[in-house]
C-alpha cells in the first residue's frame, strides 16, 4: 500500500516536471525541472530495488551531465533567445504525431494484458544489488564494459576538440 | 548494547513503528548540527585570532561565547535585498539547495555503533551523490544574481568542485576496496575487523581525500571563488541577511560532512584509539577528563575577570558553565554505563573536531592558490596520484589475499609504489606563462 | 507491490513528452534535454523489467545507456558551442545553410 502511494506521488512529480522541462522559456528553468525529474526517477529506481542505479543516476546524470548543461547555458549568451518564440512552426503536427505514439504505446500495453506473465519476483530476489552488478559486469559483460570506456575516451577527445578555439 | 530508543517502542502504534527511531535520530542530528555549526563559526574566529596574535570576540558573553547568537540575530534582522533583474525563484532556491545538500548527507553517517539514521547498502555512493548536489547551490546562486562577479565566481567554483570531485572519488574508492562494502557502518566495522584504521595502511588516499575535501568546500587555500580580495565575495556577493547566513551555514555543514566522511572512512569512525590494547582502557574516561578541564578553565578565568559590578553577569555565566561541566564529569564517574554509552559519539566528535581544527589552521596559515595553479594541481597531480593509488591498493590487496602476506605489509608496498609515482610526477615543470591571446583568432 | 504495467505506462508517458520536446522546441539545448528525457524513459523501462524477471541484465544495460547518454551529451554540447561561435544562434530553425 505504501509502495503504491509512493509510486503515484513520484510518477506525478516526474510527469509534471517533464512537462515543465519542455514548456519553459528560460533554459535554466528547464534544467532545474529536468533535475527534479531525474531525482524522482532515481527514487523510483530505489523502489525497484536498484539502489546502485539510483546512486549512479544521481552522481553521473544529475551531478555530471546537468552541470555540463548549466555550464553551456551560462557560456552561451541566451538573452536574445529568451525573447524569441519557444515553439517552432510545426508544433501542431508534432503534437498529433506524439499523441499517435502515446496511443500506440498504451494500446500495446492494453492488448497485452491477458497474456500470462512471469510471476513478480519476491522483494529479496535481487539482493545484494551492487555485488551482483559488479560480478555480472565483469564476468558476462566485460567486452561491452571495455568498449564503453573507449567510447567515453572518444567522446572526451571529441568534445574537447570541438569546443576548442581554433 | 541496547538501543535507548527501544524503551519507547512498546508505547506507540504499530504503523508509526518504522518512523519513530529515524525521526528521533534526525531530530537529534539536526539540532546538534545547527548548534555545532554556529559554534564552529565562533571557534574559527577565536582560533584565527590566536594564530594572528590577537584575541577575537571577547565582549558578547564571557570570552565571546554568546557571539554566534548575536551574529544569528543580526543576520536574521538585516534587510533582504534582491538585485534588479535577478530571477527571484532561482535566487531564493540556490542557498536552499546548498544547505539541503549539506544537511541531507548527515543521514548516512554512523555516529556510534547504533546511531545511524539510515544504513543504506550503498551509503557511500549516496553521500558522494548528495555532496555533488551542492554544486548547484553555487552555480545557480551565481547565475541568478544577474551580475558579473558572482557569475565568474560561480563558474570558477563549479569548475574547481567538479575537478576535485574526481580525485575525491578515487580516494574513496581506495577505502572501499579495503573494506569490501559500500555501507558506511560496514566500513567502520571492517576497520574493527582488520584491527587497524585505514589511515595507517593507505596514507596517500587519506591525504588526497583531505586535500580534495578542502577544495570541495571552497576553503583556504582553495577559496579563490569566494575570496574577499579577489572577486568581491564571489558567488554570494549579492546575498545579504538570512540568505547569506544559509550559504554560510551550508558551507560549514559541508565542512563537517566531509570531515565526518574522512573520519568514517579512514580514522575508524566511532572507535577509540588503540581499542584492542587492553591496558589503555583507562582512555575510556577521556570525557571525564575533558569536562574536568572545562571546569578548571571556567573557574580559573572567572578568577581573572575584574570584580566590577558590570562584569557580574559574565562571571555568573562562566561559573554556570563550569558548574554544568562539573556535574557532567561527576555523572560520568558515578554512573558507569553512561560513560560506555557515550564513548562512540565522543570519539567520533573528537576526531571530527581535530579535522575542523585542521581546516581552520590551514585557513590561518596558507596563501591562496591562483585559479590556474589550482586546476593544474587537481588535474596534473591529484588525479594521477589518486589513480595510481587505486591501482596499487588493488595490487596490495592481491598480495594479501592470494599470497597470504600481512594486511598492513602488502598495502604498504602499494603505498610505496604510489609514492614513487608521485615523486616521478613532481618532476614536471611549471606550465609556461600564458601569452596574450590575439584578437579574432 | 506495484505491478510492472504502472512503470511501463510512466515510461511511455515520459517517452512521449520527450518526443514532443524534440519535435516542437526551437532551442537546441531544450532539444538535447528532451533527448535525455527519452533515454531516462528507456532506463525506467529496463529497470522495471529487470525487477520483474529478477535478472540483473536490465540494470547493466541501463548503466550502459547512462554512459552513452553522458558521451552523447558531451559531444552534442561541444557541437552546440562550435555552432554558436560561428552562427551566433542556438535556434534550430536558423541553422539551415543546406536548405535548398
Amino acid at each position: 500500500m505504501f509502495y503504491l502511494f509512493n509510486f503515484y506521488v513520484l510518477a506525478a512529480l516526474t510527469v509534471i516536471s517533464a512537462i515543465f522541462v519542455i514548456t519553459r522559456r528560460n533554459p535554466v528553468h528547464s534544467v532545474i525541472f529536468l533535475i527534479i525529474t531525474l531525482l524522482s526517477l532515481a527514487l523510483l529506481y530505489v523502489q525497484l530495488q536498484a539502489e546502485f542505479l539510483a546512486a549512479v543516476q544521481i552522481i553521473l546524470y544529475i551531478g555530471g551531465i546537468m552541470v555540463l548543461f548549466l555550464f553551456v547555458i551560462m557560456l552561451v549568451n541566451l538573452d536574445v533567445v529568451a525573447r524569441q518564440a519557444p515553439f517552432n512552426r510545426q508544433w501542431h503536427i508534432a503534437g498529433l504525431a506524439a499523441l499517435v505514439l502515446l496511443g500506440e504505446l498504451v494500446a500495446a500495453l492494453y492488448w497485452g494484458r491477458g497474456t500470462p506473465t512471469l510471476p513478480l519476483a519476491p522483494p529479496t530476489a535481487l539482493q545484494p544489488n551492487t555485488e551482483l552488478i559488479g560480478v555480472t559486469l565483469f564476468q558476462n559483460y566485460l567486452l561491452p564494459f571495455e568498449i564503453a570506456s573507449v567510447l567515453l575516451l572518444v567522446a572526451m577527445v571529441g568534445a574537447v576538440l570541438m569546443a576548442k578555439r581554433r | 548494547m541496547t538501543n535507548p530508543f527501544d524503551i519507547l517502542a512498546p508505547y506507540l502504534p504499530d504503523v508509526l513503528e518504522p518512523f519513530i527511531l529515524p525521526l528521533l535520530q534526525i531530530g537529534v542530528v539536526f539540532l546538534g548540527l545547527s548548534l555545532i555549526v554556529a559554534y564552529i563559526v565562533y571557534a574559527e574566529r577565536k582560533i584565527l585570532a590566536h594564530i594572528q596574535v590577537r584575541l577575537g570576540p571577547m565582549r558578547v558573553g564571557p570570552h565571546g561565547l554568546l557571539q554566534p547568537i548575536a551574529d544569528g540575530l543580526k543576520l536574521l534582522l538585516k534587510e533582504d535585498i534582491i538585485p534588479r533583474g535577478a530571477d527571484s525563484f532561482i535566487f531564493w532556491l540556490a542557498p536552499v539547495i546548498s544547505v539541503m545538500a549539506a544537511f541531507t548527507g548527515f543521514a548516512l553517517i554512523p555516529f556510534a555503533d547504533n546511531f545511524i539514521v539510515t544504513d543504506v547498502n550503498v551509503g557511500l555512493l549516496f553521500v558522494i551523490g548528495i555532496s555533488s548536489l551542492g554544486i548547484y547551490g553555487i552555480i545557480l546562486g551565481g547565475w541568478s544574481s544577474n551580475s558579473h562577479y558572482p557569475l565568474l565566481g560561480a563558474l570558477r567554483s563549479a569548475a574547481q568542485l567538479v575537478s576535485y570531485e574526481v580525485a575525491l572519488g578515487f580516494a574513496i574508492v581506495s577505502a572501499l576496496l579495503l573494506s569490501g562494502t559500500l555501507s558506511m557502518s560496514g566500513i567502520v566495522k571492517a576497520q574493527i575487523t582488520h584491527g587497524v584504521w585505514f589511515v595507517f595502511v593507505q596514507p596517500v588516499a587519506f591525504f588526497i581525500l583531505f586535500v580534495a575535501a578542502i577544495a570541495e568546500t571552497n576553503r583556504n587555500p582553495f577559496d579563490l571563488p569566494e575570496a574577499e580580495s579577489e572577486l568581491v565575495a564571489g558567488f554570494h556577493t549579492e546575498y545579504s541577511g538570512f540568505r547569506f547566513s544559509l550559504y554560510f551555514l551550508g558551507e560549514y555543514a559541508a565542512m563537517i560532512l566531509v570531515s565526518s566522511i574522512a573520519v568514517t572512512l579512514f580514522l575508524g569512525g566511532w572507535t577509540r584509539p588503540f581499542q584492542s590494547v587492553g591496558w589503555l582502557d583507562f582512555l575510556k574516561y577521556a570525557p571525564v577528563a575533558l569536562f574536568a578541564f572545562c571546569t578548571y578553565w571556567c573557574v580559573a578565568h572567572e578568577r581573572k575577570m575584574p570584580r566590577a559590578p558590570e562584569w557580574r553577569w559574565q562571571r555568573l555565566m562562566l561559573l554556570g558553565l563550569g558548574g554544568g561541566a562539573a556535574v557532567l564529569a561527576l555523572v560520568f564517574v558515578a554512573v558507569p554505563p553512561v560513560v560506555d554509552a557515550v564513548q562512540g559519539v565522543f570519539w567520533f566528535l573528537v576526531k571530527v573536531c581535530a579535522f575542523l581544527y585542521g581546516f581552520i589552521w590551514f585557513r590561518g596559515t596558507f596563501p591562496r592558490y591562483r585559479f590556474d595553479q589550482l586546476m593544474r594541481l587537481g588535474w596534473h597531480y591529484m588525479i594521477p596520484v589518486a589513480i595510481a593509488n587505486t591501482i596499487f591498493c588493488g595490487v596490495g590487496l592481491v598480495l594479501w589475499r592470494s599470497l597470504g602476506w600481512s594486511f598492513a605489509g602488502s598495502l604498504w608496498i602499494g603505498t610505496l609504489l604510489t609514492l614513487l609515482v608521485a615523486l616521478l610526477l613532481s618532476g614536471q615543470t611549471e606550465a609556461p606563462e600564458p601569452t596574450v591571446t590575439r584578437r579574432g583568432s | 507491490m506495484v505491478p510492472t504495467t504502472h512503470y511501463l505506462m510512466l515510461s511511455a508517458a515520459l517517452f512521449t513528452i520527450g518526443v514532443v520536446g524534440v519535435l516542437t522546441r526551437r532551442n537546441v539545448l531544450i532539444i538535447l534535454m528532451s533527448i535525455e528525457l527519452i533515454l531516462n524513459a528507456v532506463n525506467l523501462n529496463l529497470i522495471a523489467f529487470s525487477r520483474q524477471l529478477s535478472d540483473v541484465t536490465g540494470q547493466i544495460f541501463a548503466i550502459f545507456v547512462i554512459t552513452v547518454a553522458a558521451a552523447e551529451a558531451a559531444v552534442g554540447l561541444g557541437i552546440l558551442i562550435a555552432l554558436f561561435r560561428t552562427r551566433e544562434t542556438v535556434n534550430a530553425d536558423e541553422i539551415d545553410l543546406l536548405k535548398g
